[in-house]
């Protein structure tokens, strides 16, 4: 792939001696050459873009603005963070992001659990087929328009208020439940695949073992197949978490008043221009998921994506 | 295990319930793109087609789906090379730090995405517009190709990892160049899940919103920003549902691609 071409219908086969050749030849005799040919632009643009990116940005953190000019201070200082940690609201608006963010993943795991064990061990193998494109189309659904079909749903007169009207309940309308069952069903297919694929590993000989030796279903699950399947499990909670702790949007469309971290940052920087306290609390979120990824690691799960 | 009746129903129920919950809000949303009322009541008052005739003419959508369509097609074809090549290094080659290009590949799509946003835009003000490049379609597509190599390099990865290296070996034992080993036989051999993979990425930059955010600037929009920007208009709803609905229909056309193409599963890993 890194040998040019001088023969554009046969790439990379050039003639005796030409400089594909011998290119090729060079980098044939040294594979450190091709690693490093290999690794050069992902890597440059990993490293040098987005990590530098990451890296100036939390610099950044530890300076301030000025509150008459709006300009950025270059002064070293720790201001940002003190009021991010002083200020009892900063500390309220991060648990609740912590508390619907493990709840919608709670939440996807309860719902993804039994599904993908019904087409992993039940479903005949042409049903299971198609269960999977159904579980998956609803991935290739624009976010927005899911967010968007929660805010239909959850109107005043919308269709859940007119499903729960006979029974003389109204549904919750916009604001943190409705969050909540909005990012876990945005969130769904992320729980159910990996889940699947989990199930999908575990060999029949391994349940038909247990069943002989005498345990029943539920035994099995809890000795045999939770153990197996937490790899999974957490693989699909690193979504779930991930992407609720970042989110703004979805509370802003169906959120009514209620503000998530996300929005947070989000207000600072675009309402405020104050780009050093908004890198300060971005902070947060990052630390969280850097510390997230850091021990579920241990579980395996990151092989499991 | 061999599981009970019992059990097998509550399944069954289970994945019903699940299924249920997936796609009524979905067809809720198809629906009401028929409904007269402008406002959404359920049950709906009446069918009409008059919101689909108006969407085609609503100001700024068109533009801005081909601006999606762009900025998708610049990411994917950025990410498809680099996450190809970064599979490549760490799937064919063993070295120091291997663990960690498999984690930095997966960072930019495990970090909240608003993070990603803000340090993207930070980056952007301060080294491009020195140089007269300011936020566009350009920083759009550099931004959303960060994001969109780890799935081209999931896909290729787990590919190559099922394919020996001997077949490439044995190529160049025959006298073939390094070029030529790779168009005609690791290429082949990975076609497929370089597509799916591709597939994804092109699904992800289309559907990316926050990114997008802090990195289009004033003057560019890509698709999710006019539904974002248009959704809280209350006289816009009825094409905002239009174009929400029409979406939905076409999320079955990747699904059918990724089928033909005979990636893994429907749409290849996550």
């Amino acid at each position: 792939m890194t040998a040019g071409s001088a023969n554009p219908s046969r790439p990379g086969l050039a003639g005796p001696g030409g400089l594909a050749r011998a290119a090729s030849r060079v980098l044939h005799a040294h594979p450190r050459l091709r690693l490093v040919g290999l690794l050069a632009a992902p890597m440059l643009w990993l490293v040098v873009a987005y990590l530098g990116a990451l890296l100036a940005l939390f610099l950044t953190a530890f300076w301030t603005v000025n509150d008459f000019t709006g300009s950025v201070v270059h002064l070293w200082n720790l201001d940002n963070f003190t009021t991010l940690l002083g200020r009892s609201v900063y500390r309220t608006v991060a648990a609740r992001s912590l508390g619907v963010a493990s709840l919608v993943t709670l939440l996807d795991a309860a719902v993804a659990l039994p599904m993908a064990f019904y087409m992993a061990k039940v479903a005949s193998p042409r049903a299971q087929k198609w269960l999977v494109v159904a579980i998956l189309t609803p991935l290739w659904a624009s976010y927005l328009v899911k967010a968007y079909a929660w805010r239909v749903m959850l109107s005043s007169d919308g269709v859940i208020d007119w499903a729960l009207g006979p029974l003389g309940l109204r549904g919750p309308g916009y604001g943190l439940p409705a969050t909540v069952i909005t990012l876990a069903y945005l969130w769904l297919p992320y729980m159910v695949l990996p889940i699947f694929a989990g199930l999908e590993r575990i060999p029949q000989s391994m349940l038909e073992a247990s069943s002989d030796l005498g345990a029943g279903a539920g035994h099995t699950f809890r000795a045999v197949v939770a153990p197996l399947l937490l790899p999974a499990i957490v693989a699909g909670s690193i979504f779930t978490f991930s992407l609720s702790l970042g989110d703004y949007i979805t509370v802003k469309i169906v959120g009514g008043a209620t503000q998530l971290f996300a929005n947070v940052i989000y207000d600072n920087l675009l309402t405020a221009n104050d780009l050093p306290f908004a890198a300060a609390a971005g902070l947060f979120p990052v630390s969280v998921m850097i510390a997230y990824l850091a021990v579920v690691r241990r579980t395996g799960a990151l092989e499991n994506l | 295990m061999t599981l009970s009746r019992g059990a097998r129903l509550a399944l069954t129920l289970a994945m019903g319930a699940g299924l249920a919950l997936v796609y009524v809000p979905l067809a809720v949303v198809l629906v009401n793109s028929f409904n007269t009322s402008r406002t959404f009541g359920w049950p709906p008052a009446g069918f009409t087609l008059d919101w689909w005739v108006r969407a085609w003419q609503a100001q700024g959508l068109t533009t801005a789906l081909w601006t999606s369509v762009q900025a998708g097609l610049g990411a994917t074809g950025i990410a498809m090379v680099l996450g190809t090549m970064a599979a490549f290094a760490v799937s064919r080659y063993r070295f120091f730090g291997r663990q960690a290009v498999s984690f930095l590949v997966l960072l930019p799509i495990a970090l909240p995405g608003i993070v990603t946003g803000i340090a993207l835009n930070n980056a952007f003000r301060t080294v491009l517009s020195p140089l007269g490049i300011g936020l566009g379609l350009f920083t759009v597509i550099v931004g959303h190709a960060t994001f969109c190599v780890v799935v081209v390099f999931n896909n290729v990865l787990a590919r190559l990892r099922r394919i020996a290296g001997s077949l490439e070996e044995a190529s160049m034992d025959l006298g073939a160049g390094i070029g030529a080993t790779f168009w005609r036989v690791t290429l082949p051999s990975i076609r497929s899940a370089l597509l799916a993979g591709g597939l994804l990425a092109f699904a992800l930059s289309f559907d990316e919103i926050i990114v997008t955010t802090f990195t289009a600037g004033a003057g560019v929009q890509t698709l999710p920003i006019w539904i974002f920007g248009n959704l809280f208009r209350p006289n816009q709803a009825p094409v905002v549902n239009v174009v929400a609905a029409a979406l939905i229909v076409l999320s079955v056309l990747p699904v059918w691609l990724a089928q033909r193409v005979g990636g893994d599963s429907g749409g290849g890993r996550l």
